[in-house]
């Protein structure tokens, strides 16, 4: 089967997310976790391109690298005296929870792979599993999501939420500025 | 062209990563790192089923608007985490999960 140049872009993205994500949870040094976080969310964002998502892509890019990778960095360097104390990265019970989130990887992916070689069992696999875009524009999307997350309609319509969003994000504001604040 | 499923099982992937990072790590800054990466998985997840199963993508957005909200949601969560974090940094000099046992008895 010949790669499609989209699928060698999917291809590159997926091994940069996985192989970032490996390095953020096994790296030992924590600024190079946050770094390898920041790659991780680039290769998502290529994902989302590639999922014709322009704006989510956009805003993955200002809203997860911009603020909140940076704000993590923040707070490393802010903590940054702990990690020379403490060189192990993770806990005594480690290869527990490889062990659980390897069964966990198992269970999720063996009803998508079904021509998976070796597998024990056969999942009859779901039929969207191998389905294919619809061949229906999705470039106009951005123009409704626009339109829908400020309108009140009966059934296309996300204002309550929206505002309920910005009401979220005013408390976490003002929750942090608290918590944070030094007592005198 | 790219089958649905490829999407799903990257997703799957990272999520999974990202939980072994949640129960693995010691360090509560890098435990919410993880949870930035299950979060993106889930985002993945939304944006792939909305473009492969939905009708009229172009009309019918539920999925990137899902999406949106896990942003605003994260942002909170990572504002939020990151505030009490310093907070307890400030008072017991760790930030090392299973130091900070003031609620166990």
């Amino acid at each position: 089967m010949p790669v499609t140049a989209l699928q060698a872009v999917f291809f590159v993205g997926a091994f940069v997310i996985l192989g970032a994500s490996l390095m953020v949870v096994t790296s030992r040094n924590l600024f190079h976790s946050a770094i390898w976080l920041i790659v991780a969310l680039f290769g998502v964002a290529v994902l989302f391109v590639l999922l014709d998502a322009g704006f989510l892509a956009a805003s993955q890019v200002v809203v997860y690298i911009g603020a909140i990778a940076t704000l993590i960095i923040f707070a490393v360097m802010l903590t940054r005296r702990v990690m020379q104390s403490s060189p192990e990265a993770a806990n005594e019970e480690w290869w527990l929870a490889a062990a659980v989130t390897l069964l966990l990887f198992v269970l999720l992916a063996a009803p998508l792979a079904p021509f998976f070689p070796g597998m024990l069992w056969r999942v009859q696999s779901p039929d969207w599993a191998m389905a294919q875009p619809t061949g229906a524009d999705a470039s106009a999307s951005l123009v409704s999501l626009g339109q829908q997350l400020v309108s009140a309609g009966d059934t296309t319509g996300y204002a309550v939420p929206f505002e309920l969003a910005s009401l979220l994000l005013l408390g976490a504001m003002i929750g942090s500025i608290v918590i944070a604040r030094e007592k005198r | 062209m790219i089958p649905l499923s490829w999407y799903l099982i990257v997703a799957a992937a990272m999520f999974c990563i990202g939980l072994y990072g949640v129960l693995a790590r010691r360090n509560a800054i890098a435990i919410l790192i993880s949870i930035e990466l299950m979060l993106n998985a889930v985002n993945i997840n939304l944006v792939a089923f909305w473009r492969y199963l939905t009708a009229e993508p172009g009309t019918n957005v539920a999925g990137q608007a899902f999406a949106i909200f896990v942003f605003a949601v994260a942002a909170a969560e990572a504002a939020v985490g990151l505030a009490l974090i310093i907070a307890i940094y400030r008072n017991r000099q760790t930030v090392i999960a299973e130091d900070i046992n003031l609620l166990k008895w």
